[in-house]
């Protein structure tokens, strides 16, 4: 008891939390409005806004898991090197040498929830109609978030660079060279023709642009690598601040008027 | 056929441990019910429940084959031999028909728990099933079954709120979410949820990961092609799609309207209620359709890409081996094939030897005007005629262009359910077919 009150009495301490303990009234307000991570969410709320059997908690959760494939996602980056010549091994390695063996299984199952729980999160916006206005375009933010996160999960597939790897990327990215008039295989490529000379081909059409080459392979993997540990995430990152913004902003969680 | 003995052997422990956690489960409902008034015959029937999966988990436990509860050989044999694209789509339609239909009987706790048991019963008796079990229990595909029964749960909270609501509203009662509209602190009773929510995913995962090693397979090559060779599983149902489009439609252009029509659905939907809390009958127009892309045509579709496509991309029933010598019978026909040579008894119309584009172009257009017309007629003429009979309410609120572009997704939408029936019903293959432009639809 005691030392608490010495460490909570401490210069140290209250120059970090710069509130006293919310105990009371008007300290849980103070909390709120003095807390970087809390001030995210307003200092009251309507008691149905917060009821799990309305929001389920699943932009909260998808959030969450979003930080831990972020944590977990580092971690991995310590021990795999994106190249033809060790990033199988290096997925064997962590599986077989490496101590808290788990890592891979946290990112990955963190993975497949991710997109489940997105899925429900936008499914229970759906059902209580919160798309509508006022929050028309935090939908629309939504949708690029759900994008991105199926794009995050599909990226990071390659990386272990075993058989279920390449082939599902390359199942998935033989699509793009269908792509209308910008895939050589797709319908109207005939049509970017300059001088009788094809501009599309299988070296220059849209499939070859998003693997860097012809068929997956060492540059994909370096190209996926990026795409999965920087360019995604920051997009992400960024597009979840103006999601959360936007809640606040167009008057919290969505209620009866 | 498979001997199941040393199969059942490995899995003893699993289902021995699966129906433990189902009679642990009714024990606990059973006992929650007990408390409660009036509960008392529902009390007792979980506890016998609950003891006749003890039954079930002593006889698992056991590995024999004898005593392993499964599903008899001849029934699965004849689910094999029932299931097919066909029944597979009409059974899952024909069940969300009726648990929307019937909703207010399915919200009741009781009715859904009991549903809740047949299904998880059902998947144990499946589980004894070598072929059934290898693929549902690939590691990548667990997160599908997971997926089932949180939308099933997700979908009964949301229903049983809304069928609520929808009794008030009827009454002149505002809903629900009303009555809790007194404003209490975040601190602590949102930061508190909030925390035990990320305690309890983090157990949730850690058990997982624990339980479940992640797949690693043979080192990548190029040369090897695994059959089937399938994308990640959230892609499924566009995979599926393949089966009756070409990929430049399947995989480019449908996927493209999803996102766009997804990010267009706030502005098409004019309905100002059921804004902020659970209902159906104010909204049932935009419920349906939302409801109808979500469950027939993405999520169904990915459960059949996953669980009933094999080799080849064949369809295989649940409890079928997949080979891959299994051959299925291809004999689909383009619509200008139908049309000319069928129906007409004539040759393809064929540009002459040396012909000028226009001429050929203008060959092509008359070999494909059937199917053109058809296009035509569905993309073109459907949308006004739609806007002055059953849409007309819609078109007037909603203006030209809001309407056009409603009414347009929504019969690109229909087309993949519309294909499919063509395909079931006349073999159609395509209904145009320019392989001169890569074009086929
Ligand atoms: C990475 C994925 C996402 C994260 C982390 C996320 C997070 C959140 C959080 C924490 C909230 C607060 C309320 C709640 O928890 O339900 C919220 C609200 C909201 N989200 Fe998301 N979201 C994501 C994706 C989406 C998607 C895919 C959509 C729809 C297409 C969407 C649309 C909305 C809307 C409209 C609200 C306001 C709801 C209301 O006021 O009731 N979000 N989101």
């Amino acid at each position: 008891m005691a030392i608490g009150e010495t460490i909570r009495n401490s210069q140290i301490w209250k120059s970090i939390f710069r509130h006293p303990m919310p105990l009371d009234r008007r300290n849980r307000i103070v909390v709120m409005l003095t807390n970087f991570f809390l001030h995210l969410h307003p200092v009251s709320i309507k008691k149905q806004g917060i009821a799990l059997s309305f929001t389920w908690c699943m932009g909260g959760v998808t959030f969450f898991l979003f930080l831990v494939e972020t944590v977990t996602g580092v971690l991995l980056m310590f021990y795999y090197r994106p190249t033809l010549e060790w990033a199988y091994n290096d997925i064997l390695a962590l599986r077989d040498v490496t101590s808290l063996g788990i890592l891979r299984e946290l990112h990955r199952w963190g993975a497949h929830a991710m997109v489940i729980t997105t899925w429900l999160h936008m499914y229970r916006v759906f059902l209580t109609g919160s798309y509508k206005p006022p929050r028309e375009f935090n939908w629309v933010i939504g949708v690029i978030l759900l994008l991105l996160t199926l794009l995050l999960s599909f990226t990071g597939y390659l990386l272990p660079w075993d058989q279920l790897a390449i082939w599902a990327i390359t199942v998935g990215s033989n699509m793009a060279r269908a792509t209308p008039i910008l895939g050589y295989e797709g319908p109207g490529q005939q049509l970017l023709t300059i001088g009788g000379i094809d501009m599309i081909t299988d070296g220059s059409d849209a499939r070859f642009g998003l693997l860097g080459a012809r068929f997956v392979g060492e540059e994909t993997l370096n190209r996926f690598y990026v795409l999965h540990c920087i360019a995604i995430p920051l997009a992400t990152a960024l597009l979840l601040a103006i999601h959360f913004w936007r809640v606040r902003k167009d008057g919290g969680i969505s209620g009866p008027l | 056929m498979h001997s199941n003995g040393l199969f059942l052997k490995d899995v003893a422990g699993f289902l021995g441990s699966y129906y433990t956690g189902l009679a642990v489960m009714n024990a606990v409902a059973a006992l929650i019910l007990w408390r409660k008034k009036g509960q008392f015959g529902w009390a007792v029937t979980w506890a016998v429940f609950a003891g006749a999966m003890m039954i079930l988990a002593s006889l698992a436990l056991s590995g024999s084959e004898s005593l392993v509860p499964g599903l008899p050989l001849a029934a699965r044999n004849l689910v094999n031999k029932l299931s097919g694209p066909v029944l597979y789509t009409l059974g899952t339609t024909a069940l969300f028909t009726i648990l929307f239909v019937f909703r207010k009987f399915f919200v009741q706790p009781m009715a859904a728990w009991m549903v809740f048991n047949l299904a998880l019963v059902l998947m144990g008796l499946s589980m004894a099933d070598a072929n059934f079990a290898s693929i549902v229990m690939k590691p990548d595909n667990v997160p599908i079954v997971g997926l089932v029964f949180l939308l099933a749960f997700f979908t009964w909270v949301a229903t049983k709120q809304a069928v609520v609501n929808d009794e008030r509203i009827k009454q002149g009662l505002p809903p629900m979410e009303k009555l809790d509209d007194e404003k209490v602190l975040v601190w602590p009773d949102l930061v508190y949820t909030e925390l035990i929510c990320m305690v309890a995913v983090s157990a949730f995962l850690l058990v997982w990961a624990i339980f479940l090693p992640a797949p690693l397979e043979e080192p990548a090559s190029s040369v090897k092609t695994p059959n089937p060779s399938k994308a990640p599983w959230y892609f499924l149902g566009l995979q599926e799609m393949l089966v009756y489009f070409d990929p430049w439609y399947a995989g480019v252009v449908l996927p493209s309207l999803v996102v766009f029509g997804l990010m267009a659905m706030p502005y098409l939907d004019f309905n100002k209620k059921g804004n902020g809390y659970y209902s159906i009958e104010e909204r049932k127009f935009s419920y349906l359709v939302y409801q109808f892309g979500f469950f027939e045509l993405w999520i169904t579709l990915i459960i059949l890409g996953t669980f009933l496509r094999g080799p080849n991309w064949n369809f295989y029933g649940p409890f079928e081996y997949w080979t891959p010598y299994k051959v299925e019978v291809l004999n689909n026909v383009d619509l200008p094939q139908m049309f000319w040579v069928n129906l007409l008894d004539r040759p393809l119309p064929r540009a002459p030897q040396g012909a000028g584009t226009l001429v050929q172009i203008g060959t092509i257009l008359l070999r494909e005007a059937p199917g053109l017309a058809l296009l035509g007629a569905y993309l073109v003429l459907l949308p006004p005629l739609l806007a002055v009979t059953v849409f007309r309410g819609f078109y007037a609120r909603m203006g030209f262009i809001r309407y056009m572009i409603m009414a347009n997704l929504m019969l690109l939408m229909l087309s993949l359910p519309l294909k499919m029936i063509l395909r079931w019903t006349l073999n159609l293959k395509y209904l145009v077919s320019i392989p001169e432009f890569s074009l086929n639809f």
